[in-house]
This record gives C-alpha cells, structure tokens and sequence, in this order.
C-alpha cells in the first residue's frame, strides 16, 4: 500500500530525513518510535503532503501512485488519514459543516453521490457512538475552545467518518489521560480491516499496551536503524533510547 | 509560502460574476451640474417647492466644499461635468402584471437571481426594485397599506407624503453635512421612503434592488426610514452592477429616525463591480448612512457585508439621543485584488445609559487595502454609556493591508468603553488541516473566511445571510491557488 525509498526531507533548510526506507501492507500496524526530534513527525507531515517540508530525495509510492504527484487534497481522497499532533482550531466552522465537506469530496472523488442531510447524521451519530466522542463536541467550532484529550478524540472521530486506507497516528497519545487513552485506542481497533493500515507515531511505549503493532520501527537521527516485532517496544521502555544512541556511536 | 501566495493570487484573480449590461431605453439629460440641471431634475420629478430649494441649499454649499482627503483611500480626480445627473427608465408607467414589464429588465433581475414574483410569494418579500434611478416596481404595497406602514419610492412620498419628508428630510442627515451628502442632496434621483406608524410591527422584511444601469450615470440615491413610536422593521439592501471600464460615482444617503421604543435593522449586501484585477473600473461607493435613535429606548442596527466596489467610503452611525437607547454596528467587509475599503461608523452617545456595539471583520486579499474607522464619542451628559468594539482584520498573501483607525471621546466618567483589536493571517496551518481531510485549498479558504465572519453574517435575515456567505465564496475566488 505505501512503499518508501530512500526519503531524504528538510525543514527550515535543515536536514531531517535521510534515507528513510519502509513498506506498509493491508491489514498491518506499524510503530515509528524514537527520541524526540528523530524525525517522526516529518515523516508524518511529509507523507501528508505538508509544503513546510521539502522532500530532496527518493520516492513514495502510495495505491501504486506516485505521492508526490497529488496534491495534499487529493492524497486525503485517496485514502491516506493524518491524526494531528496539534489539532487545527477553525473558528466559526462548525465541526458538522467541516466533516459533511470533507466526507462529500471523497465520495465525490470517489464518483459516489454526495450525503443528503439526513443520512450525513445518520452517519455521525453511528461513528459518535463507535469512537464515544461526546455529542457536543460536534455543534462546536473545529477544534475551538476544546480540551488536549477532546481534539485527540475528535481526529479520531474524523478518521471513523472518512475512513482511510492508511491512516498516520502523530504522537495520538500524548495528552491523554488513561481514559481518554483507553477510548481513543478502542476507536483505532475497531476501524482496523485486513483493508486498512494504520502508521502510530509514538514516543513512549505506552500506546502499544492498547494498540498492537505488528512491526516496531526505530527512527534515529533521520533513518530507520532498528525494525522488530511488538517485542522491540518492551526493550525500548526498558532500555531508554539510550541503548539505541550508543549502538549507533 | 511562496506556494500560499501562488494560490491566493489564483484564486482572487478570477472574473466578476455579475458583469453585464441589461439594454433598456434610458431618458437622460445632458452631462454636467449647474444650477439649471437641478431645476431640470426637479422639475422632471415635478417636485414642491421646498424640494427645490432644499437642492439648491445643499448645492450652493456642495460648491464651497472639498473632497475629504482624510481617508486611507486614493481617489483619482471625479469629473463633475463629465456625468450624467439624470436617467430614468423610459417605461414609466405602472404595470399591473409582469407581462407588461420590459423583458430586457426582467431578464436583468433574472440574471441577478432576483425572480421578481417568485420571491414575494416564497420569501414573503416586498421588493421595491429600483433600476437607475426611478422606482419601476413596487410590491405588497397593498398589504402594508392595511396596516398604515408605507413603503414606495422617494418620489412617490414627495408626492403624497410631502409633510413627512418635509419635517424628517435631512434630519439624520442635514444638506451639509458632508461633500457627498450634499452632493447628493442636490442631485438625488430616487430612492426608498419607510414610514412605520405607531405601535406596528411589519409584518415582513422591506428590500430594495439597486442597479446601476445606465452608462456614465451617477446614482444618487436617497432613503428615509421613519420607524414612529413601538414599531419595528427591518430593511434589507442588496445590490449587483453591471461590468464596466468607467468609475461610477455613488453617494447614496441613508437616514433612519427611531422614535420611542422604536427598532430599526439596515441590512445591506453589497456587491457592486469592483473593478477588474487590474484595478481598472468598478464603482465609487460614497455613502452617508446615520440613524438617529430619537426616541427614549430606541434601537437601530446596522448590518452588513460588504464585498464590491472599487473605492468605499462609509460609515453608516447612529446618534443615540434618547434615554436607554441602543445601537449596533456589525460589518464585514472584504477586498481584494486593487479595491480600497475605508469603513467603520461612528456612535454618539447623547442620552443617558446609552449603549452600543461594534463590530467589524476585515477580510483584505490581493492587493487591495482595508481600514477600519470607527468614532465613539460620549458627551458630558451621557451618563453611563457603554460601548463595546471589537475590530477584527484577517489578511490573505502579503500583498494586501489592514488599518485600524478607532476614536475614543469620552466625556463623563461614568461611561464604560472598551475596544478590542486583532489582526491574523488566514493560517497555512488551518488550509493544510482541511486539505488533510480532502478539501481544497479554494473551499478550505472559503469555509474558514466564513467561519471567520460568521457572527457578523448571524445576524443578517435567513436569506441574506445565506446570500451573503456565496458573496464571500466568490469575491474570494481567485485568491489563492
């Protein structure tokens, strides 16, 4: 589903990304872990299409189609999902008016009739109710005035309504307390298929108890220098990032 | 951000959608303004006495004044002897069906998304649709005759209403007031007159169409809004022009009186060609607008959106003269490619516990300029006024701008005033994160410059507000890419 070859990104003029390397398959969990500043959430941001961040070299290839060549939109359409680390707050957009959009241009993208009113409701309250996000939060503005933990909740939401192919978890989990924590790993099992993929960006090892990678990735200094099984992430917890620092001196 | 403003200027540089020209015969008089054009204008109106010599007043004074340099706008050189003072519509008798109207003219309003007589019998609407200068239809007058409310052309109640307009012209708005308004109260063709009697509610909302039509026709229209003792209404103005290379001077005057516990909500969407991206053409907009809250616990609230013309120039106030009386002003006006935006309004307190709001949202693209000129002054003897301003400016690109002139005068201690600013960029951060979700750049733009006015755009009426927020969509499009 997403092949990346040796990806080397900037940001700022600094170098960030070099030589990043990773497959993703239907169906698998993949953990990109590792100190801050490795390069998680570049990776993430690049894979989205971020323009903040230059892509210098290699190649991505996502449904067999170069990223590259499709705008931030279009890879959205195509079914590639970023959970932000710092939710966007919209003003006066009310978060019904954003996601009916968003949900419309897929399925038009898609060549799919476009959600009447009704059955747009119908469908938020099913999704509402499968992630639990409290009713409210949805007649409020985009993200505005909400808690860590809602906005946390509320991309989780949003990939329940879109439903992507492959979506991308930056640091999902930091900011959650162990309910909050609970819920949100609980909304990502559920919308896991043989179908879909799901990349979680994470520092600590904690999301991992909820969410089960199949592989662990480490991210040092711009390069992947360590994949494994779950079991990679106990290690970590155990050892610190300190192991990895010193293996690579 | 090289990209972002690669877009923004895509999507601001597209054509105005509104531009054509409706072919309708026009009877005109020669270009130029004298003493003698004014006699012919209201001698053509067939106008009492009075009327004359209120034009020649304000004329004899208009020549002694000076164009107001003081604003943040640069205004080419207007030649007064270049325009036409005067143009009605040729068919000027009254229709008793639609079938009698020009077609060309019905054919305009349709181009407009205006179905005459679809909209009074949906929306409840009664539209006084003036096309250049002279009232050509007016509907449901009927139905607000029962209930003593009258609603038709300024001619008209110089005609049957002469006593009203005597004792209430140029009360909000005397003839000196300033270089356009006494421009325009010598030369004024037509407009809108409201007469609201006691103790009545109108039972719908008022609107008026006005078209700029004829070429090389300055309009200059002219409204009076009466609301007498515990009444309401609330008056909707709208407008579209057709394309054009030439500036078209406008100097309307809008005067509203709110006696006793009387309400009154202006409405406008304004839309008039802004010029092309080039700057070239679009309208001159002048406008005197001020409410008078006369009354003791009288309210007047200005609403409006504000996206057209090439120069605008105004700033639509109150006077808040009686006790406990209340005025608002909500505004969003946008500008983009060369368009030059000074606007804001003035509030004065007079009475005592007087309150009032403001607020206004800039929205600058292109290369155009956007200030915000606001006035409150609390006399001596306002005791316990209050005024709360909040002045909001979102710019898109680097290329455009956004003053903020506010006026504080405060004359007593008792009064409260508070004024809040700020200025944002629309945020590459909010575009990329609707983007992620599979919205376009244009839509995303579109959706967060809505959210960003939207409570100004609440407190318009159901269908204007939904009008307006295409308006927004649209002017904007273009702007970024």
């Amino acid at each position: 589903m997403l092949v990346i070859k040796d990806l080397y990104a900037k940001v700022e003029g600094k170098d960030i990304l070099k030589g990043i390397n990773l497959t993703v398959n239907a169906g698998e969990v993949h953990a990109i872990m590792g100190p801050n500043g490795s390069g998680k959430s570049t990776l993430a941001n690049v894979l989205a299409g971020n323009t903040n961040f230059e892509v210098t070299h290699g190649t991505i290839t996502f449904n067999g189609k170069n990223i590259f060549d499709m705008s931030p939109d279009v890879r959205a359409k195509e079914g590639l999902f970023l959970s932000f680390q710092y939710p966007v707050e919209i003003p006066g957009v009310s978060m019904v008016n954003f996601l009916k959009t968003a949900v419309n241009e897929h399925r038009k993208y898609r060549n799919e009739k476009e959600l009447s009113a009704g059955d747009f409701l119908k469908l938020m309250r099913e999704k509402k109710a499968m992630v639990q996000i409290d009713s409210q939060l949805t007649n409020r503005s985009v993200n505005e005035g909400f808690s860590g933990g809602e906005k946390k909740k509320n991309e989780i939401f949003q990939m329940a309504m879109l439903e992507p192919k492959l979506a991308i978890l930056d640091e999902t989990d930091s900011g959650l307390d162990i309910d909050a924590l609970r819920i949100v790993s609980n909304g990502v099992n559920m919308l896991k298929s043989p179908y879909n993929a799901t990349i979680l960006v994470t520092h600590y090892q904690r999301l991992l108890d909820y969410i089960v990678p199949d592989f662990v990735h480490v991210l040092y200094e711009g390069r992947i220098v360590k994949s494994a099984g779950k079991e990679l992430a106990f290690e970590l917890e155990e050892k610190g990032y300190d192991w990895i620092k010193k293996e690579q001196e | 951000m090289e990209d972002q403003n690669k877009l923004i200027h895509e999507v601001t540089q597209r054509d105005y959608r509104f531009g054509f020209v409706s072919d309708i015969e026009t009877d005109t008089i020669v270009k130029g303004l004298n003493e003698e054009v004014i006699r012919i204008i209201s001698a053509k109106k067939d106008e009492p006495e009075f009327m004359l010599e209120f034009r020649l007043k304000a004329y004899r004074r208009w020549l002694t004044m000076k164009m107001p340099e003081w604003a943040q706008l640069k205004i080419p050189q207007i030649d007064y002897q270049d325009i036409i003072f005067y143009a009605a519509p040729t068919q000027q008798a009254k229709y008793e069906s639609l079938n009698e109207v020009d077609p060309e003219l019905l054919r305009t309003f349709e181009k407009l998304g205006i179905p005459l007589e679809e909209q009074k019998m949906l929306s409840g609407v009664a539209v006084d649709a003036v096309i250049d200068s002279v009232s050509v239809k007016t509907t449901f007058k009927e139905t607000l005759a029962e209930r003593g409310i009258i609603f038709c052309s300024f001619s008209e109640a110089v005609k049957h209403h002469p006593d009203l307009i005597q004792k209430y012209l140029g009360m909000a708005v005397p003839y000196n007031d300033n270089y356009f308004a006494a421009l325009n109260s010598a030369v004024f063709s037509d407009g809108s007159f409201v007469y609201i009697p006691k103790g009545t509610r109108c039972p719908m909302e008022l609107s008026t169409y006005f078209r700029i039509n004829a070429q090389n026709t300055g309009q200059f229209e002219r409204t009076l809004i009466i609301a007498d003792d515990d009444s309401y209404v609330s008056y909707l103005e709208g407008c579209t022009a057709p394309m054009r290379d030439e500036n078209q001077l406008h100097a309307a005057v809008v005067e509203i009186i709110a006696l006793d516990r009387a309400e009154v909500k202006y409405s406008t969407v304004q839309n008039w060609y802004p010029g092309d991206k080039n700057g070239l053409g679009g309208i001159f907009n002048f406008v005197t607008k001020r409410g008078i809250c006369k009354g003791i616990s009288s309210k007047i609230l200005w609403n409006q959106v504000e996206t057209g013309s090439a120069i605008t120039w105004k700033y639509p106030s109150c006077v808040l003269m009686g006790d406990n009386s209340v005025a608002e002003f909500n505004s969003v006006a946008l500008t983009n490619n060369f368009q030059q935006a000074d606007t804001g309004t003035k509030m004065i307190h007079i009475g005592k516990n007087t309150k009032s709001t403001i607020v206004s949202k800039g929205i600058s693209a292109g290369h155009s300029s956007n200030s915000y000129r606001g006035l409150v002054r609390v006399a001596p003897k306002a005791e316990n006024a209050r005024n709360y301003s909040q002045c909001d400016s979102l710019l898109l690109g680097d290329t455009c701008g956004a003053h903020t002139f506010p006026y504080i005068e405060v004359g007593n201690s008792s009064s409260i005033i508070e004024h809040e600013a700020t200025t944002s960029k629309i945020g590459e951060d909010q575009i990329f994160y609707c983007n992620q979700r599979g919205i376009s750049t244009e839509d995303a733009i579109g959706m967060i410059v809505n959210g960003y006015a939207r409570e100004v755009i609440n407190k318009l009426p159901m269908e204007f507000a939904v009008e307006a927020q295409k308006l927004l969509q649209i002017s904007l499009e273009g702007s970024v890419g």
